[in-house]
């Protein structure tokens, strides 16, 4: 006889070992993948896993084979036209004889792909990044308050009525109100049902049927429902952080920012991102870049269309003002600001951005990073020298060369939140 | 078993078979069909009766004979799991599986291909997994093909009789995972996974051809570990060391080559003379080694084993059907997923990928079969001895003493040969063009059949590399040797591979490719890095 067992419930991940495993072992080739896939996205997309492809050749495990060449003879059906001794082309590859239609199908063969989830695409994007586990927290200013939910109370108005509360109620205090008078009256019905037939008791039995009456009077002056019965869905306001943040993403894209440099910023505006989700139901991105002057554009833009020109800090500054007090109220906004530079700034430029910067613009956000990714060990920037005298708080800058440096820059500009 | 649509081809082949027992039974019997069920749902009960209706023709009236069996349903994602261990219930942990198991499920998400009905492996009792999503009549069918076809054929066929131990590979793989977890913990993933990796590279090359491996028992693995280990610190003694040493023999020994023969299992000889391997890798040798070896049957068979299930599967739910046990429904539902199964597309059609074992290897048990029974001259020509003799018989032999390559060397017959429209094309590399070596005519026909016979014989898919030189006395240098088979070359990858043997070794591996004349055409050292 067969057994017949459901398996169907047991673990399912068996896998998951080896497909991990597998990852980490080609992870360098895994890695080269996402850093192209970082480079087209957006940064709100890149908290999505991905489709990863590796060429087969690096992932294919080499054994003893026969290579193409020497001499064979292969079999196959569906001959319709050839007759022995007749003879063909050589299929183009050398590949043997591989049937002329297989060519259309190929594609895609000569690279390995699967598809990374979601935390398994975090993991490696940030693996240079010396990531650890963002704790999802919650901010302090309470700019609002919310109406919240809080059990039942006996005073309402009529659309908040719990139908279900008040009637289960009214339920419970008609069978309360009721079973005494009714254990009486059905005592009574008892004893008069009990009395003889004969005349002596007609008094007696008169008394009783008013008594009965009396119960019954009593029994249906219970109200179905009453006012005590009633219970209402109670409702508390309670205080509620602003739950959205506005980013803004200011960065120099005079010829001097190449792309690794954007790239860097790039991970840092993403790293930031991905923070602030967590924190705020909503969070709005505005992209500002500038030369001499500034203007917003759009992410494409942002990272992709190279401009020329001088470099003057100030209209960045400027214009991201100018868009917080037009779109983005701090009173119920958090505002976040990060720049990115090389460092480069002529003049009066640099004193006066930070002189607006301490003076305007601090005041209004919560936070603002100024990430400088300089050439090679050139010493203090212009702009990094005026921007060292800020003693703000809230304002935090680094240094950025390589990609593990950005965490730590994070870090340090939220510690005081994280704990 | 691949979802396929049926070709041009072969259409006339397939309803020629089933119009023979198909309409005459639907008649006859159309009024006094009691089915076991109706429609797609199954459930537990159900699969029981089946399994037993089933067993019934396929044991009682047919006389399989077969292991016991175990039936486990298992989800879509388990079904996954299962491809990349090659359908063990349990493997030891690499990355490689990992590969297989992401390759696979890409696939099976993307569409590009559905999943296998079942997969059912070599072990007693004989466990076949089905599929959850599968329909009521896919259970069954794939119940009579995997549970009674396919395990009969694993008890039955001398292969795996005499190179499989079927009882002891669940323990022998619940052995080898432990072995190899603890080595991980011991070593480091990272050697570990260096070892093996060199293994895989090899594991084609670790399986004796003509000596039968002992009996698979894990007590005894375990035990071997052990004493390998303790073995490894008794050569450390001390004592040892001032025993005098016996330069006679020595002397005696060094004139000889060594190894005396040639030898083709590659990984067998590094588990046992590699000078530099730790006992614990030498035990993860055996492992890659032992596990090839338990697979080498069914490369030697997969044309048989799935022809002797899809043969099986079709003649026991033919014969559910005539009992009155299964429903028109339940019939039509059998019989296009068993046509879509067995369809071969010629050369020249998209998708074409080679002969369908499925499809060669039903025609042929089926062609034995009407050569028992209803012989024409021809087949009185060409097969005398079976011409006419008791079918059950005849299948029960070829299916129990031949392998695919001298299946198709005695049982294919001119008629299948006319109906898949076989050829042979010759590829000589001092040619510009390719040439029809034969066609499906009388002139044709030997040529054709020794050709695919030969196609099916493991020297022309793996090229033949041997030891044949261990340098025991000098700098331990190995020596491997390729000899090649009608001026084949290795592909480009054997350095690659030759590195891996490298490593292993420990030493000089010289790698030499020689002419079957003896001529040497290539020398190359490799080294361990």
């Amino acid at each position: 006889m067969s057994m017949i067992i459901d398996r169907r419930l047991n673990d399912k991940g068996k896998s998951a070992t080896n497909r991990e495993r597998f990852i980490r072992r080609y992870s360098e080739q895994v890695k080269r993948a996402i850093d192209a896939m970082v480079s087209d996205r957006s940064i709100k997309d890149m908290e999505q896993g991905g489709d990863v492809r590796i060429p087969v050749k690096d992932v294919s495990e080499p054994a003893f084979r026969h290579g193409h060449g020497g001499d064979r003879e292969m079999v196959h059906p569906g001959n319709r036209t050839f007759n022995q001794g007749d003879r063909i082309q050589r299929p183009g590859g050398g590949a043997g004889k591989g049937g002329e239609g297989g060519s259309g199908q190929g594609q895609g063969s000569d690279s390995f792909e699967f598809s990374l989830s979601r935390e398994e695409f975090m993991k490696l994007f940030f693996d240079d990044l010396e990531l650890p586990n963002l704790a999802r927290n919650v901010t302090g200013t309470v700019a609002d308050r919310k109406l919240k939910r809080a059990g039942y109370t006996r005073y309402g108005g009529a659309t908040n009525l719990s139908v279900v509360r008040s009637l289960r109620n009214a339920l419970g205090r008609r069978i309360a109100l009721r079973a005494g008078v009714r254990r009486q009256h059905e005592d009574a019905r008892a004893q008069l049902n009990a009395l003889p037939l004969e005349g002596d008791s007609e008094q007696l039995e008169e008394l009783m049927q008013m008594e009965i009456t009396e119960y019954k009077r009593r029994l249906s002056r219970v109200p179905f429902l009453d006012e005590i019965d009633l219970r209402y869905r109670h409702r508390i306001t309670v205080p509620q952080p602003i739950t959205q943040a506005v980013m803004f993403c200011l960065m120099d894209v005079s010829a001097s920012m190449d792309e690794q440099k954007k790239d860097l910023a790039k991970r840092f505006y993403t790293l930031l991102y991905l923070f602030l989700a967590r924190k705020y139901e909503k969070v709005d991105v505005v992209f500002i870049r500038h030369t001499e002057n500034a203007e917003e554009v759009d992410e494409e833009h942002f990272f992709h269309d190279p401009q020329t020109g001088g470099t003057v800090v100030y209209s960045a500054l400027e214009l991201m003002h100018q868009i917080v007090q037009a779109r983005y109220p701090s009173s119920s906004w958090n505002i976040y600001g990060a720049q990115v530079s090389d460092g480069d700034a002529f003049g009066a430029d640099p004193e006066k951005s930070r002189g607006f910067l301490e003076k305007e613009l601090l005041p209004l956000a919560r936070y603002y990073a100024y990430i400088e990714v300089p050439d090679m060990l050139t010493p203090l920037s212009t702009l990094a020298s005026s921007y060292k005298r800020i003693t703000a708080e809230h304002f935090a800058m680094r240094e950025v060369r390589e990609r593990r440096e950005i965490y730590p820059v994070l870090r340090d500009l939220f510690k005081r939140e994280v704990q | 078993m691949s979802t396929k649509t049926m070709s041009a081809t072969m259409s006339a082949t397939m309803s020629a078979t089933m119009s023979a027992t198909m309409p005459a039974a639907m008649s006859a019997l159309v009024d006094e069909r009691r089915p076991i069920s109706r429609g797609g749902e199954w459930t537990f009960e159900l699969i029981e009766e089946y399994d037993r209706e089933i067993r019934k023709v396929a044991v009682d009236e047919f006389g399989l004979d077969c292991y016991s069996n175990q039936i486990e349903i298992i989800s879509s994602e388990q079904m996954l799991d299962g491809y990349a261990s090659n359908g063990l219930p349990i493997g030891y942990p690499h990355w490689r599986f990992g590969k297989e198991f992401i390759r696979n499920e890409q696939s099976y998400r993307s569409g590009a291909r559905g999943l296998a009905y079942e997969i059912v492996i070599n072990s007693d009792p004989c466990i076949a997994y089905l599929m959850e999503e599968n329909s009521m009549p896919m259970q069954a069918l794939v119940i009579a093909h995997a549970s009674y076809g396919h395990n009969s054929f694993f008890k039955g066929n001398y292969l795996f009789r005499q190179w499989t131990s079927a009882d002891a590979i669940i323990d022998y793989m619940v052995f080898a995972r432990k072995f190899v977890m603890e080595c991980e913990e011991k070593y480091g993933i990272g050697a570990v996974e260096e070892t093996l990796d060199s293994c895989h590279a090899l594991q084609d090359f670790g399986v004796n051809r003509y000596q039968h491996p002992a009996p698979l028992s894990a007590a005894e693995e375990r035990a071997r570990a052990v004493e390998r280990e303790a073995y490894a610190w008794k050569m450390h003694d001390e004592i040892w060391r001032t025993l005098p040493a016996r330069e006679k023999a020595q002397a005696k020994e060094a004139t000889q080559d060594f190894p005396a023969e040639p030898q083709e299992n590659l990984l067998y000889f590094i588990e046992k003379y590699s000078p530099r391997l730790a006992p614990w890798q030498r035990e993860l040798v055996r492992i890659v080694r032992r596990v090839s070896q338990y697979f080498y049957p069914q490369g030697q068979t997969k044309l048989m084993n799935e022809g002797w299930a899809t043969f099986w599967h079709y003649t026991i739910l033919n014969r559910l059907y005539e009992k009155g046990l299964v429903d028109d429904g339940f019939m039509l539902e059998f019989l296009q997923s068993h046509t879509n199964v067995v369809s071969q597309r010629g050369f020249d059609e998209q998708g074409y990928g080679g002969l369908n074992p499925y499809a060669l290897g039903f025609a042929m048990f089926q062609d034995i079969k009407r050569i028992c029974e209803n012989p024409t001259e021809e087949d009185r020509a060409w097969f005398p001895d079976i011409a006419g003799s008791d079918w059950r018989k005849t299948l029960d032999s070829a299916m129990r003493n031949y392998k695919d390559e001298s299946f198709i060397g005695q049982f294919l017959s001119p008629k299948l040969i006319r109906e898949f429209h076989l050829f042979a094309v010759a590829d000589h590399e001092v040619e510009p063009t390719l040439e029809i070596a034969a066609i499906h005519n009388e002139s044709g026909y030997r040529r054709v059949r020794k050709l695919l016979a030969q196609q099916y014989n493991r020297d022309s898919m793996l090229p033949d590399i041997q030891v044949t030189k261990y340098a025991r006395d000098s700098d331990r240098s190995l020596t491997v040797r390729h000899l090649i088979h009608r001026k084949r070359p290795l592909s480009d990858e054997a350095s690659e591979v030759a590195k891996h043997l490298a490593r292993l070794w420990g030493f000089c591996v010289r790698f030499e490719s020689v002419e079957q004349s003896g001529e040497l055409r290539q020398v190359q050292e490799f080294y361990p890095s």
